[in-house]
């Protein structure tokens, strides 16, 4: 009773301040286990996002200005931490939404809680499908968003990437059959680049631990293709470049996200030299909205951002600029918001969400290999 | 045709490779009916020799290669003395089993040198020649022309010396041979040796084409080319031979010409039926069975 009564005190002086409201929003991130790195990257931009929209004079909700009050939940980069932390947060801090948790690991189970608990949750970084996709029913979850793109919409953004931006007509792939993401990147990709003129000429495979891709690669040669979609990882890719110029090949190759380590140049030695491929996020790039983040954050935390705090920050903007479109800080007029959000200017690139999908319409950033480095060459959108 | 002959060619270069690491599987086969299981991370080291001799010792390519197949040797010999010789008269499936021990420990002493992938530099020029719609490279040339040596000198070594009667007495009686006056232990430790060399040598040409090596690239090369000694008849040095450039042929030429998808099944649905239909393989023998 004590407590309510100060609660309405507080309240009562907030509203005369007019500006001490709060809106509390749930951070789940990897603080500690397998991946601080992860975690780390996550807070700071969590706290740098919240802190900017606080020292402006909070947000604006339905014409009341309202503070952000960030709990930070640390899952130790664990399944059922993750479980546990998103159920803190939905009943016992009651908070508005969730911010994260990162990896699928632990973002998948999260989804769960915060689907059948009516919250809101963005991952940032989490891109296997079942986080947004009731696997049963095989209907989206109603409360599940993310921020950056999955691993098949990659292949789509490609595909059309080939078509529009580089003009060309004719592509091949080869990928490793028996992973998941590459595999799925591969048929979108196939499926996109016909239904929009394009055509397919080979669409070879190969499995984990091959080294000799002579006989698909012949094949591919003798179909003649402007480009080769080559969706595998940094390991495998120094290989399979090498022994297309052995075999005397031409075409160029198109990589995916798996290609964004730096031991990609260590290991292909300048054979991938001015190639693309696809990423979420590049430290270079040339928006303004992205330059503004990068410079910011720099100053902050003397580093340049990951993909990990680029995403959660965008995951908080795609938030905010939900909050402001509600009357009341509700959680379903929150969520119904968030589902139809036309157009966000991100720091990865511009977003959209349709009815009925967590998963979000963005721009992927196209890198370029230039002088053994990743620049940054184009925003492509699907 | 072009397309025909340039799968020809890849087919001939992967298949020397498999045929080199065979005949290291059968050698030891034919003198001690055993499986060397190590043999595929033998030539694993034979690998990463090459990759020690390019970069820490810049070595050029004759130097280079002698030291995988020399280095290579010595540690068939060392682990012949060590894990197999005290097992020679133990029941087989305990050598099997050490061979595999062996094996790891081989992938876990180089994983402690370097856990990551590595990149060979070119130790052979990297020039192209295209004849007719044709591309041979001089690095595929070579390696087909080393191995296709390296066999018809072991094929001679086998059939015209001293030593290769030697293994072949040993491999057709042990102890007759040893009584006979055949000093057994050497010559055992010289067709480890020789078989080990030949793994080296194959790790090294590997090394070469597929610049990206890791600890565990032998495991499957290595179970490939055992099945490539058996197609030919394991024990049989010709028979491995063959059996190399026959599974280096399957293997190019389904995907060549059938979805790649269904390549490794296809393939070895193959060499399977081969085996049914003869079941000590192309040029293997059925040993009597000693009572």
């Amino acid at each position: 009773m004590k407590r309510s009564l100060a609660c309405l005190a507080a309240g009562v002086l907030a509203w005369q301040a007019g500006a001490a409201a709060e809106i509390k929003i749930g951070v789940v991130a990897e603080l500690t286990g397998d991946m601080p790195a992860v975690g780390a990257s996550c807070k700071q931009a969590a706290l740098m996002a919240v802190d900017e929209v606080n020292s402006a004079g909070g947000l604006k909700v339905g014409g009341v200005a309202y503070t952000i009050d960030l709990q930070i939940e640390d899952n130790v980069a664990k399944s059922d931490q993750s479980a546990l932390a998103t159920q803190k947060l939905i009943a016992q801090d009651r908070v508005l939404a969730i911010i994260g948790p990162n990896a699928s690991l632990g973002a998948v189970p999260a989804s769960a809680i915060a689907e059948s608990g009516r919250t809101v949750m963005i991952t940032p970084w989490s891109t296997n499908p079942k986080t947004t996709r009731d696997m049963r029913t095989g209907r989206s979850k109603r409360y599940v968003f993310r921020a950056c793109y999955t691993d098949a919409f990659e292949g789509q953004v490609l595909a059309m990437f080939v078509l529009n931006q580089l003009k060309l007509k004719r592509a091949a792939a080869l990928y490793d059959v028996a992973s998941e993401a590459p595999t799925s990147q591969s048929e979108l990709f196939r499926r996109i680049f016909t239904e929009n003129g394009g055509v397919v000429t080979a669409f070879e495979t190969y499995t984990t631990g091959d080294r000799d891709f002579s006989a698909q690669l012949t094949k591919i040669k003798a179909s003649n293709p402007d480009i080769i979609f080559l969706p595998s990882y940094y390991n495998d890719v120094p290989l399979v470049v090498t022994q297309a110029k052995r075999l005397g090949m031409q075409a160029p190759f198109l990589g995916s996200d798996a290609w964004s380590s730096p031991e990609l140049i260590t290991l292909s030695q300048g054979a991938v030299e001015g190639y693309y491929f696809a990423n979420h996020y590049a430290a270079d790039i040339a928006t303004p909205a992205a330059q503004k983040f990068i410079n910011a954050y720099k100053a902050r935390y003397k580093t340049l951002p990951d993909d990990v705090a680029a995403l959660t920050y965008d995951a908080f903007g795609l938030l905010f600029q939900a909050l402001k479109q509600i009357e009341k800080p509700e959680r379903e007029a929150l969520r119904n918001a968030l589902s139809t959000i036309s157009h966000y200017e991100g720091v990865t690139g511009n977003m959209r969400f349709q009815e009925g999908s967590g998963d979000p319409i963005k721009s992927a950033v196209i890198l370029q290999v230039k002088n053994g480095k990743f620049v940054w060459f184009a925003n492509a959108n699907p | 045709m072009a397309y025909l002959f340039q799968q020809i060619l890849n087919a001939l270069q992967l298949g020397s490779i498999y045929a080199l690491i065979a005949l290291g599987y059968t050698m030891v086969y034919g003198i001690m009916t055993m499986i060397n299981f190590a043999h595929g991370d033998i030539f694993m080291v034979g690998a990463f020799l090459c990759f020690v001799a390019a970069t820490v010792l810049g070595l050029p390519f004759i130097p280079a290669l002698l030291l995988s197949m020399t280095g290579c040797a010595l540690l068939g010999v060392v682990i012949e003395r060590l894990a197999y010789k005290p097992l020679r008269n133990a029941p087989r499936v305990s050598a099997v089993i050490t061979a595999l021990g062996v094996g790891l420990v081989l992938e876990h002493l180089t994983l402690v040198f370097s856990p990551y992938p590595r990149h060979v530099p070119a130790l052979w020029s990297s020039a192209t020649w295209h004849v007719g719609g044709v591309t041979l490279s001089s690095l595929q040339a070579l390696i087909i022309v080393l191995s296709v040596l390296l066999m018809v000198l072991l094929d001679w070594l086998v059939r015209r010396t001293m030593l290769g009667l030697a293994i072949r007495a040993i491999s057709w009686d042990r102890t007759v041979a040893a009584i006979m006056g055949v000093p057994v232990d050497a010559v055992i430790s010289l067709t480890f040796a020789i078989g080990a060399a030949l793994g080296g040598a194959a790790g090294f040409l590997y090394a070469l084409a597929y610049p990206v090596i890791d600890p565990y690239m032998g495991v499957i090369v290595g179970w490939k080319a055992f099945i490539a000694a058996v197609v030919g008849g394991i024990g049989n040095v010709r028979g491995a031979m063959l059996g190399g450039f026959i599974l280096g042929a399957v293997e190019i030429m389904v995907a060549a010409f059938l979805p790649s998808t269904y390549r490794d099944l296809i393939a070895f649905a193959l060499l399977f039926t081969l085996l049914i239909l003869k079941p000590y393989g192309l040029l293997g023998q059925p040993r009597p069975q000693k009572v």
